[in-house]
């Protein structure tokens, strides 16, 4: 049986800063993360130990020099309480969720996260020159041919054959974009020109496979860092997503996603549904916001993304027949229903829930008032500040004020995120140490923190399993530890 | 918001029900007018300059 979907989102958010003589991105992200953070969460450093980007899932390591990893190790890389890694990431602010058990409070720390980049950017007011201004988007591309990414990660059984994750995804990502994108003028990176396109991020995908994130970009990333037990687990690390500011969108990625997942490693898909082109089908699908275009499959048919989407979900729909499905699946299931309904009959009636169509919209209300041509540089400015994690400046954030978006969500539970992490997966445990005992953590990573209790040498907490360390687990276990050192005792009897 | 030209006014023999979406169509061009309106107040100005100036590089 398919094992629970534990997942998160890492999401790279671009930075600007208005005014500066010289604008360096490094700086003005640790200034960022450093303005957020309170002292003591600073001192805690991350475990680096475990991390091996170069490893591949499909059985061995790159050679360094054949790639050029950067080495970010002396930048500035905390944990917050909340289960979450907030550091820099190349050029980048980049927060990265706690696990989650499910697509709701995936939703629900993602949004955390950008309340906690807006707290960022209002703490830094106070220590950057006056005359000078951040803004954080949480967007994919500066539209000059550079992009950053909003990376997933789903945990899958080891046991699934990666050929197998291949075959089902590549058709699933390139046709999940009909509710994925984040809506974007114009094209980049060699594709030929478009007005507007569904994805901030297709333009940028090179090849099928493969182990970089930088540059030739893959539809599948293989690079194999579990950061739990690697006998029974991976993560699949899924690059190809844009960052969505609508709720109903993040909420659909990551539920129709680990549905499909879950669907695999219960080897329950027996289609074949292989694209002859799939980097040239994943441009295609996202420049055509009509959604009629229609991409070949190995065999010579020829299909539209909705129709691809439309066999997923019958698939996933005959997979909660059979199968026990929880909640939220449930409701995944009949949103993506209804969703794709509309993508088939009318999709400019998905305005409040998906980016790339609430983006268009607001953009033909300036072009028709404006009388505005695409390359106008007033439609560039409303594509980059639809991602403006600014509540009073952002326009999603204006749409959503005037009752224009659909919100899954609360602001007191996206409130609490921020502080606190899920109670049902191992970030708890994380983020409860992180609450109580900071002082005497030296370092913590995904699956590790390590004491520091005095005389004793370090000790290292692991936390490979990411389904343990709940609430339900621990608390009982941390209530009875008002000390670190009686934790660190009580874990060893 | 992609389609919202106002429809001519109702025909004396049109029947209510139509005219009431008539009307209906009209506030809802309004309520488009009044959100472009407060989106103005808070779009960036300078937007060439703006947006010719954001430039990432280096990322994930």
């Amino acid at each position: 049986m398919a094992i629970e979907k534990i997942c998160g989102i890492e999401t790279e958010y671009g930075i600007s800063v208005q005014g500066a003589v010289d604008f360096n991105p490094i700086l003005t992200s640790s200034l960022l993360i450093n303005a957020y953070a309170k002292p003591a969460f600073k001192r805690v450093r991350w475990d680096y130990e475990e991390e091996n980007p170069l490893r591949d899932a499909r059985g061995f390591d790159r050679a360094p020099a054949e790639t050029t990893p950067e080495d970010d190790s002396g930048l500035v890389n905390i944990i917050l309480p909340n289960g979450s890694r907030y550091y820099v990431d190349h050029a980048h602010p980049e927060y990265s969720s706690p696990e989650c058990s499910n697509a709701r409070d995936c939703v629900i720390w993602d949004k955390a996260g950008e309340r906690i980049l807006e707290d960022s950017m209002r703490a830094a007011y106070h220590i950057v020159p006056e005359h000078e201004r951040v803004f954080i988007y949480k967007n994919n591309s500066d539209g000059k041919g550079n992009s950053y990414g909003c990376h997933e990660n789903y945990l899958v059984d080891r046991k699934v054959p990666f050929p197998m994750l291949v075959k089902h995804l590549i058709p699933f990502f390139v046709s999940r974009q009909v509710f994925t994108g984040a809506g974007k003028v114009g094209a980049e990176n060699g594709a030929e020109n478009v007005d507007y396109q569904l994805s901030q991020r297709s333009d940028f995908f090179e090849v099928e496979v493969g182990l970089e994130t930088t540059f030739k970009r893959p539809i599948i990333n293989t690079r194999d860092e579990p950061h739990a037990d690697p006998d029974i687990y991976r993560r699949l690390h899924v690059i190809i997503g844009d960052a969505n500011m609508c709720e109903v969108s993040t909420y659909l990625k990551v539920g129709t996603t680990a549905l499909v997942l879950k669907m695999i490693e219960d080897d329950f898909i027996t289609d074949d549904f292989t694209l002859a082109e799939p980097v040239r089908a994943i441009k295609t699908v996202s420049h055509d916001t009509n959604l009629r275009t229609s991409i070949e499959l190995v065999g010579g048919r020829r299909t539209t993304a909705i129709e691809l989407q439309w066999e997923y979900l019958r698939l996933a729909k005959k997979y909660a027949q059979d199968n026990e499905i929880t909640e939220v699946e449930g409701d995944v299931l009949e949103r993506w229903e209804s969703v794709l309904d509309r993508l088939d009959t009318d999709p400019m009636s998905l305005g409040r829930e998906l980016d790339w169509v609430a983006k268009l919209q607001l953009m033909q209300a300036y072009r028709d008032r404006d009388s505005l041509e695409w390359d106008s540089p007033k439609l560039k400015m409303i594509d980059l500040q639809w991602h403006d994690v600014r509540r009073e400046k952002g326009l999603y954030y204006k749409l959503l004020g005037s009752g224009k978006i659909e919100q899954l969500l609360s602001e007191p539970e996206i409130a609490h995120a921020v502080d606190n992490p899920p109670t049902d997966t191992r970030a708890y445990f994380r983020g409860e140490c992180l609450r109580r005992f900071s002082e005497v953590i030296v370092a913590a990573s995904w699956d590790a923190l390590i004491f520091d209790i005095g005389d004793e040498p370090l000790r290292k907490v692991p936390t490979l399993e990411p389904m343990r360390g709940t609430k339900a687990h621990v608390d009982a276990l941390l209530d009875a530890s008002p000390e670190a050192s009686t934790l660190i005792r009580n874990l060893g009897s | 918001m992609a389609d919202q030209k106002r429809k001519p006014k109702p025909k004396q023999e049109e029947t209510t029900e139509e005219a009431v979406e008539a009307k209906s169509t009209d506030e809802k061009t309004e309520e488009a007018d009044d959100l472009l309106d407060e989106i103005d107040s808070v779009l960036e100005s300078n937007a060439e300059e703006f947006v010719r100036s954001f430039v990432q590089k280096g990322g994930e």
